[in-house]
């Protein structure tokens, strides 16, 4: 255990993440880790976020240590897609019963290797550790240091047992086990100078493969993707590139900026969402290849290519314009986290609401982000009726969300479009750009909305249920406002700390009481924003706002 | 003799078991108000979610008490405490349903001492319905989960009535397997009603799963049976039992209540049926309606239609106890023959399936068993598509996860006429496969040319 616990400071001591830097030496030990909140959080574990960045390893067996909720529960659901080898799809766990839990599940564990190398010989084995045998001790370590000798195959073990952190953590203690059993264990047949790896990409829906045809067309090599469609060999020789794109999401970040640091291989964050970040993403690719001795050539093909593709994008786009005319679209996103997304949506016609998004302009990239993540949050601690209301206020007339506001728009009658990681289309790159303005078309003329609508002949509309509850909560408002007793009250009990449950009213009284003027000082006083940390930015305005109040009202 | 064996291996290949704090969570779900709650790590609680949002396409209400690891090693109070408080305060639910799981059991916790406590020092939680059942992942299956979770809710809610003689014997208990689905229970529900019976289902999934707009906005569970309605089950003049994973709660209602049960292992097919319709006339003491003596009428024929596609098919099947002998037996009397039966758990009724040998084991045995046997029709969950795939069987999905098609709570195989659809339905997946992949051509006959004598004149033979 004292080595995983060192592996996962050392994770959270990443320096390449942004948030960490601006962290204090205390706050950075805590970690990323937001303090999970019984009966309020239902994210999922390490091992989850570990399998999740791993899986789409395609030719390796995946096996996993535990009693069956952790396999038995949730295999082959994920929309990773593969070229060739099915192994990554097959569930293999150890099942463990209670006498391995009372004698050790270490020998069952060995045995279980055993099989799959007899039964289904595949270049290697990863091990996923879960909770149970971590708290009994079975060290999978030393048996996978065992077996991995005994059958001259590599075994990986994977430590990330699920209660150590959410599911981000274990991406990153995923990328870890890479780098200490995997990377650059193997050298590849030959090796080119445009040889380029995806970091952070797991290929859901097939979308690497929108993509790869342009890299393709410009004799860039991916080496190695970490981890979608990838192969063990192709993962293990893959310090031989020459830069590396990590895609959007910090999930790996540790993996891209270790290998910098061990092979020199410089590396850029980018995304394939969105038109103008696919064009920002190849533009630097080119340019990292040509800084690392590509022929110059490149830049120029690029530019080429860019332009073309481009085109092309904004002619298929151009003729939803007139359909997209006044049709608004809440984006509550947190799987395609994208400004560019948000950009060409706009581009296409559509208005933007809910994310507080006028016409957006280069600047305004980091606080959409910043916003739209936010919304996740707060629509993910709202009751259903609330979310009703929101979609009913925005007004809009489609939501792209992920998660489970799905039933909440569709019962509402809303079209809804998923964009979150189980999505069943692939929107990367321009061609995905063009599906995603496809489905929103799709999804938005589809005749059923005026089915579904339709009352049941017998039904009184101003009975309905949906306008019942609006009914309801507008009295409840009402109420509130002729009764300024209740409403400074619910005014109060407002949460601004989703993850502490701290309300407004703690918050106040504590600036009040202990004339609070920094984020910190509240945090230390409530410990409002101590989770993780998106309410800060609403931390300060009730600062703001109390020290722009004259004093004399604040001391009342 | 049926022999029943448990797979030796130390690695499960494609698991066919869920666990068993899963299967009591979905037991909770079926009552009005509740919130389940797994006692565990985060991520045991999200694997259930996103199983259960993909089979019913339903938001699900499932919590956690997110138990850290340091949590873990210390034990579980706090986080329990404060998971039940917050749980009361912003959902304001009926009841709350707490499931353990492996990390808590492994521990040790002492659950019921912490609701105890947890009641004391919150005078506001004192009389509010808390439920607590132990469900170790390693042990056991979801079935099992499910069975004890039903066993428990009688134990704690149901009331001892204070008069036998108030009993109403219009009223009857009804206690569904985990086998049931929504669509089953509505079809149970006008059975018991046509007899002027008054059903009370514990658990009552077709009210809160089954896929209808709900009426309002809650984050628990919508629809299912009110905690006031399981607590006078007492006054009830019978209780019928769905699949023998209730005969443990069967016998708790009775021990408490002494209302008699009966228990049917079966609920499709046409003996089945007739033994539970005859139940029916006689509690309530009126005739079979003639809408059932029309529908036994259309089963028989259904039978007779079917019975061309599926005699003689070899049936290669993989479910829990009960779903298993259910639907292989259906089959089995319409000339299907059952060569390999795979299951998750031991139960009694595995020793009444018509075959050699039931294996509890994974898909990888069906899958292997399926090929070596030459089973030619495979019936398990969704997960079952792979190995389809590569048998190039055809493939009828049946039971829990079922996320790749739309549908799976409506489902129906109980009464006579969810017994003719269902054989209408695998009867047609048989022909069209037929049609599909065994069409014959002028090869499908030939004999090698070995065999051939060779006829030809003036040519040395080989
Ligand atoms: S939290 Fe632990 S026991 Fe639960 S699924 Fe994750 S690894 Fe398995």
């Amino acid at each position: 255990m004292s080595s995983l616990s060192a592996t996962i400071q050392n994770v959270f001591n990443e320096p390449g993440c942004g948030k960490n830097a601006n962290k204090s030496e205390a706050e950075r030990k805590k970690g990323c880790t937001k303090q999970l909140q019984p009966g309020g959080a239902a994210g999922g574990c390490a091992f989850d976020g570990a399998k999740i960045a791993l899986q789409p390893i395609t030719d390796v067996a995946h096996l996993v240590h535990g009693p069956i909720a952790c396999e038995g529960n949730s295999w082959d659901n994920r929309g990773a897609a593969s070229s060739s080898s099915n192994i990554w799809r097959t569930g293999f766990t150890t099942d463990i019963n209670e006498t391995d839990i009372v004698f050790g599940g270490e020998k069952r564990l060995y045995k279980a290797i055993k099989e799959i190398i007899d039964k289904y010989d595949p270049p290697a084995v990863f091990v996923y550790q879960t909770c149970v045998p971590a708290m009994t001790g079975d060290d999978i370590n030393a048996v996978c240091k065992a077996a991995s000798k005994k059958f001259g195959k590599p075994v990986i073990p994977v430590n990330a047992p699920g209660f150590v952190g959410p599911k981000n953590l274990g991406n990153k203690l995923a990328g870890e086990a890479l780098l200490d059993y995997v990377i650059g264990t193997e050298e590849p047949d030959y090796t080119t100078p445009y040889d380029l790896n995806i970091i952070g990409e797991y290929n859901l829906s097939g979308e690497l493969w929108q993509i790869k045809p342009l890299f393709d067309e410009l004799g860039i090599r991916i080496l190695s993707t970490i981890s979608g469609d990838g192969k063990y060999r192709e993962v293990a020789y893959s310090h031989r590139a020459r830069a590396a794109m990590m895609v959007c999401s910090k999930a790996m970040i540790n993996v891209a900026r270790k290998m910098e640091e061990r092979y020199g291989i410089p590396f850029f964050e980018g995304s394939f969402y969105g038109i103008e970040d696919s064009s920002d993403s190849l533009r630097e690719i080119a340019r990292m290849l040509v800084d690392r001795g590509a022929p110059d050539d490149l830049i120029g093909r690029t530019d080429v290519v860019i332009a073309r593709e481009e085109a092309k994008a904004w002619a298929a786009i151009e003729p939803y314009k007139p359909r997209f005319k006044g049709k608004k679209v809440l984006l509550i996103t947190g799987g395609v986290k994208s400004w560019s997304v948000v950009a060409a949506l706009q581009e296409a016609g559509l208005e933007l609401v809910g994310t507080s998004v006028k016409k957006s302009t280069k600047e305004d990239k980091e606080r959409i982000k910043e916003l739209m993540g936010q919304d996740v949050h707060m629509i993910e601690d709202m009751t259903p009726r609330e979310m009703y209301k929101m979609l009913k206020d925005a007004q809009a007339d489609i939501m792209l969300s992920g998660g489970r506001s799905q039933f909440i728009a569709l019962k509402a009658g809303m079209p809804w479009l998923d964009i979150n990681q189980e999505r069943h289309h692939a929107y990367m790159g321009y061609v995905g750009m063009v599906a995603l303005v496809r489905q929103i078309d799709k999804a938005l003329y589809n005749p059923v909305w005026e089915q579904v609508r339709k009352p049941a002949p017998w039904d009184d509309p101003a009975e309905n249920w949906q306008n019942k509850a609006i009914a309801q909560m507008d009295i409840e408002a009402a109420e509130l406002a002729a009764d300024p007793v209740r409403a400074e009250a619910a005014r109060r009990a407002r949460n601004i700390c989703n993850c502490k449950v701290v309300d407004l009213g703690t918050i106040e009284d504590a600036i009040h009481d202990h004339g609070l003027t920094t984020v910190q000082g509240v945090k230390d006083h409530t410990s409002a924003s101590g989770g993780c940390g998106t309410c800060s930015e609403r931390v300060q305005g009730v600062l703001d706002a109390m020290l722009a109040m004259p004093a004399a009202l604040a001391a009342e | 003799m049926v022999a029943i064996t448990t797979s030796k291996k130390a690695c499960a290949v494609n698991p066919l078991k869920m666990s068993q704090p899963i299967g009591g969570a979905l037991a909770f779900m079926g009552l009005r108000g509740a919130m389940p709650l797994l006692h565990g790590s985060q991520g045991c609680t999200s694997f259930g979610l996103v199983l259960f949002v993909r089979h019913f396409k339903e938001a699900i209400p499932l919590q956690t008490t997110a138990m850290s690891e340091v949590a873990t090693v210390l034990g579980g109070f706090e986080n329990v405490e404060q998971a039940i408080l917050n749980i009361h305060k912003r959902t304001k639910p009926e009841i709350i349903g707490i499931c353990s799981t492996g990390v808590t059991e492994t521990k040790g916790d002492d659950v019921e001492g912490y609701i105890k406590l947890v009641r004391q020092k919150h005078p506001e939680l004192e009389n509010f319905p808390i439920v607590y059942v132990s469900t170790p992942d390693f042990k056991d299956a979801f079935q099992d989960g499910w069975g004890k979770t039903v066993a428990r809710m009688i134990e704690v809610l149901v009331e001892v009535p204070a008069h036998l003689a108030r009993r109403d014997p219009q009223r009857v208990n009804v206690l569904p397997g985990c086998h049931m689905t929504p669509g089953d229970l509505d079809e149970l529900r006008t059975m018991i009603e046509d007899f002027g019976l008054k059903p009370s289902f514990l658990p009552d999934l077709a009210g809160s799963l089954d896929g209808h707009i709900p009426d309002e906005f809650t984050p628990t569970t919508i629809g299912g049976i009110g905690v006031e309605e399981v607590a006078s089950m007492g006054q009830a003049g019978w209780t019928i039992a769905i699949g023998e994973q209730m005969r443990r709660a069967a016998e708790a209602l009775q021990a408490k209540t002494s209302v008699p049960y009966r228990l049917f292992n079966r609920l499709c097919g046409l003996g089945p049926n007739d033994a539970f319709i005859m139940f029916l006339a006689e509690i309530s003491g009126r005739p079979v309606p003639v809408k059932y003596r029309r529908q036994r009428g259309q089963l028989v024929d259904a039978m007779l239609d079917g019975h061309f596609h599926i005699g003689g098919r070899k049936l290669a099947i993989g479910a829990e106890p009960d779903l298993l002998f259910d639907v292989s037996s259906m089959l089995q009397e319409m000339g299907a023959q059952i060569v390999v039966a795979i299951t998750t758990t031991q139960s009694p009724v595995l020793g009444l399936v018509v075959t050699d040998d039931v294996l509890i084991g994974d898909l990888e045995d069906l899958e292997m068993l399926a090929k070596e046997r030459g089973g030619d029709l495979l019936i398990t969950h969704s997960h079952g598509r792979q190995a389809a795939e590569r048998l190039q069987i055809p493939f009828f999905r049946m039971g829990l996860p079922m996320f790749d098609r739309l549908g799976a709570g409506h489902l129906v195989s109980v009464g006579y006429r969810g017994t003719r659809d269902l054989i209408f339905s695998i009867s047609n997946l048989l022909i069209a496969d037929a049609e599909e992949h065994h069409k014959p051509t002028p090869d499908t006959w030939r004999i090698t040319n070995a065999e051939l004598p060779d006829t030809r004149i003036g040519v040395e033979a080989a």
